[in-house]
């Protein structure tokens, strides 16, 4: 079924169309993906072009994948800052709302504010972790690359974006390496 | 030692997918069955606002019973998700894969089953909107801050949140398995769920220090909300035995402990019914039953702090709610048998039963001490709560006593079927047990020989 015109509109805007073709390898072991990462550098593929497809973490560095950088750290802080303002705003507002004068002591009672102004401060800082790890991970993402589904039973998959002309080397790569299948988008 | 042998991740997936993509036969029967235990408990419930909590066996003295002791027991096993999964992986203990993502799951469900029960104890649920929540613009009504009426609902909110986000943004690369081994619409709800996960590298070094950061993140709520439930008693000055200044400490360890017994038992039973003896082995269960032991003492070292703290004061008020608790009397009930009970059961037995390594390996007898911790916290909390408010106290002149009435029987009865019926409906769809934190156990280990022996081990930099 063809995408309607400002669908494919958004998604030229979103994800602009490259000349790039993609390639896919599968591998059935990390040495084997790694050696083939190895050799793309070496024929000059850069580094942001080529990703490790896994269906389960491996210690950073040993497929030689690049160094990601990334901001998720600041999100927490943002996030408790805007949760402490929300509990002092809400409790302090309630209390000057409806004042409770109690043994001539201040309306603001503080220890009761601390708890939920605590509260608040941590739930803002989970929130916004949550909203930081889904962007930093650059999720959701609306169209999925050129993918096989053996990589979530074990697979490893190396996804080269090549310009037409690496193409033929890039396969030949992976074929030396010891890929079972080397899938392109086209 | 490490225990089991590497799997390869097609096998992985077949053996702990089979719980969403086979339907055993027992499964919905045993649902229904939970279902209509919850739905006998949601007509008793609807029965209770109709004509009030007097069918209840609460009164003028006691009017706090059943129902929140019941809401306790379950702030408390909710406390089994963070101890286990939070504390366990920030120590980067190995064994606690196979438990993380059920302890969690038990949390957030006993989480949702707790808030319930003081819901329905006010009598008039829908006014815990205008108590707790500051929402009447037009009337000018506000809550008011210095009641726990307002802090219980944020720290268990708080709570709630987190611990759900941390199971979904846990689940991610569970739903791209799914995605991947599914037709039809359950392919493109997990592929809407997945959110287009590839796993990269880049995806992946978020996933694991998201697991890491939440876990801090969460860990000092975890503290706190057992601490502020615990403050629903200490701020109530006037009922002695209630305002001891340990009863934070004392809660939080308490529910570490029913919570952690908990998760145990439901490992046991999840390895029964859909055969996950691969990943479920006897060195995890060995490892908890440990980890209790020290839970346990710790638990019970604040028991006897709470009763010495009681008794040191020497208050009038004090020493008759002590000796109602601890001495044989004419009041009806036998509270001190109870005592006596509540502390061997949720003690000593246990852990007599936890020491020898061969009995904590035995299913059948960790089964048993972990059910039995569980029954004796729940006593724990009734027995902390209900003699207080029974004893005579400042302007109400006499004695009084608490008989639970059937309505409180069933409603707290079908709380277990509710949660039962919830953790395997989420078993039908979800999988119980992380498969990438399975395999990337698998990608770590190694073995390494020592002299004549060959030991399994697992390898992970800092």
């Amino acid at each position: 079924m063809a995408m309607p015109g400002f669908l494919q509109q958004l998604r030229d805007a979103m994800y602009p169309p490259s000349r790039k073709q993609a390639i896919l390898g599968l591998f059935q072991d990390a040495e084997s993906a790694a050696t083939a990462g190895d050799a793309l550098k070496d024929a000059g593929v850069p580094d942001t072009d080529y990703d490790f497809l896994t269906d389960s973490p491996y210690p950073e560095g040993s497929l030689g994948e690049r160094e990601e950088k990334h901001r998720l750290y600041l999100y927490p802080f943002i996030g408790a800052l805007l949760g402490l303002s929300s509990g002092i705003m809400i409790t302090a507002m309630s209390q000057v709302a409806y004042p409770l004068v109690t043994g001539g002591k201040p309306v603001l009672s503080l220890p009761p504010m601390a708890i939920v102004c605590y509260e608040g401060t941590m739930l803002g800082a989970i929130l916004f972790t949550v909203i930081g790890i889904v962007f930093e991970s650059r999720l959701p993402k609306f169209v999925l690359g050129l993918y096989d589904e053996r990589i979530t039973q074990g697979f490893l998959g190396l996804r080269v974006n090549a310009e037409p002309e690496q193409r033929y080397e890039v396969i030949q790569i992976m074929n030396s390496a010891g890929a079972v299948e080397v899938k392109t988008d086209q | 030692m490490q225990e089991g042998k590497v799997l390869p991740a097609a096998q992985i997936n077949r053996d702990l997918l089979r719980s969403i993509l086979e339907t055993p036969r027992w499964f919905w029967p045993v649902v229904s069955l939970l279902g209509a235990i919850v739905l006998a408990a949601s007509i008793t419930v609807g029965i209770m606002i109709n004509t009030g909590l007097g069918i209840t066996g609460l009164n003028y003295k006691v009017v706090w019973g059943f129902f929140i002791t019941n809401f306790v027991f379950w702030i408390g096993i909710s406390h089994a998700g963070v101890m286990l999964s939070a504390i366990l992986r920030l120590a980067k203990a190995e064994w606690r894969r196979p438990a993380t993502r059920a302890a969690e799951v038990l949390t957030i469900f006993s989480l949702m089953t707790a808030m319930i029960m003081p819901i329905i104890h006010t009598g008039r649920p829908w006014r815990i909107l205008y108590w707790a929540f500051p929402y009447d613009f037009a009337r000018g009504i506000w809550p008011n801050i210095r009641t726990p009426l307002v802090w219980d609902p944020s720290a268990i909110l708080t709570y709630l949140t987190s611990s759900t986000l941390f199971v979904i943004i846990a689940l991610v690369p569970d739903f791209a398995v799914l995605r991947d081994r599914t037709t039809g619409w359950p392919k493109l709800v997990y592929t809407l769920l997945a959110m287009g996960w590839e796993g990269n590298p880049r995806q992946w070094k978020l996933q694991i220090i998201a697991g890491v950061l939440l876990s801090a993140l969460i860990l000092p709520v975890f503290v706190s909300v057992h601490s502020i439930v615990s403050w629903d008693f200490g701020m109530a000055v006037a009922i002695k035995s209630w305002h001891s200044t340990v009863f934070a400490p004392y809660f939080v360890v308490g529910a570490v402990h029913s919570g952690v017994s908990a998760v145990v038992f439901a490992m046991i039973l999840l390895r029964w019914a859909y055969g996950w003896q691969d990943y479920i082995r006897h060195e995890h269960i060995d490892a908890l039953g440990r980890l209790l032991i020290v839970v346990a003492t710790g638990w019970f070292y604040f028991l006897v702090m709470e009763i010495i703290f009681g008794i040191y004061g020497l208050e009038g008020d004090e020493l008759a709610v002590r000796a109602l608790q601890f001495l044989p009397g004419d009041y009806g009930v036998a509270y001190n048998v109870w005592m006596i009970v509540f502390v061997g059961i949720t003690y000593f037995l246990p852990v007599i039963l936890w020491l020898p390594k061969a009995w904590r390996r035995n299913l059948w007898i960790m089964s048993a001490a972990c059910i039995s911790v569980n029954v004796g916290m729940w006593l724990e909390r009734y027995l902390l709560f209900v003699p207080g408010q029974a004893n005579k106290q400042f302007q109400t002149f006499t004695w009084n006593d608490y008989l639970p009435q059937w309505p409180e029987a069933l409603i707290v009865g079908a709380t277990f079927a509710f949660v039962s019926m919830l953790m395997l409906l989420f078993s039908r769809v979800f999988p119980l047990v992380p498969l990438y934190d399975i395999k990337e156990g698998d990608i770590l280990r190694t073995e390494m020989q020592v002299g004549r022996r060959t030991l399994t081990a697992t390898f992970r930099e800092d």
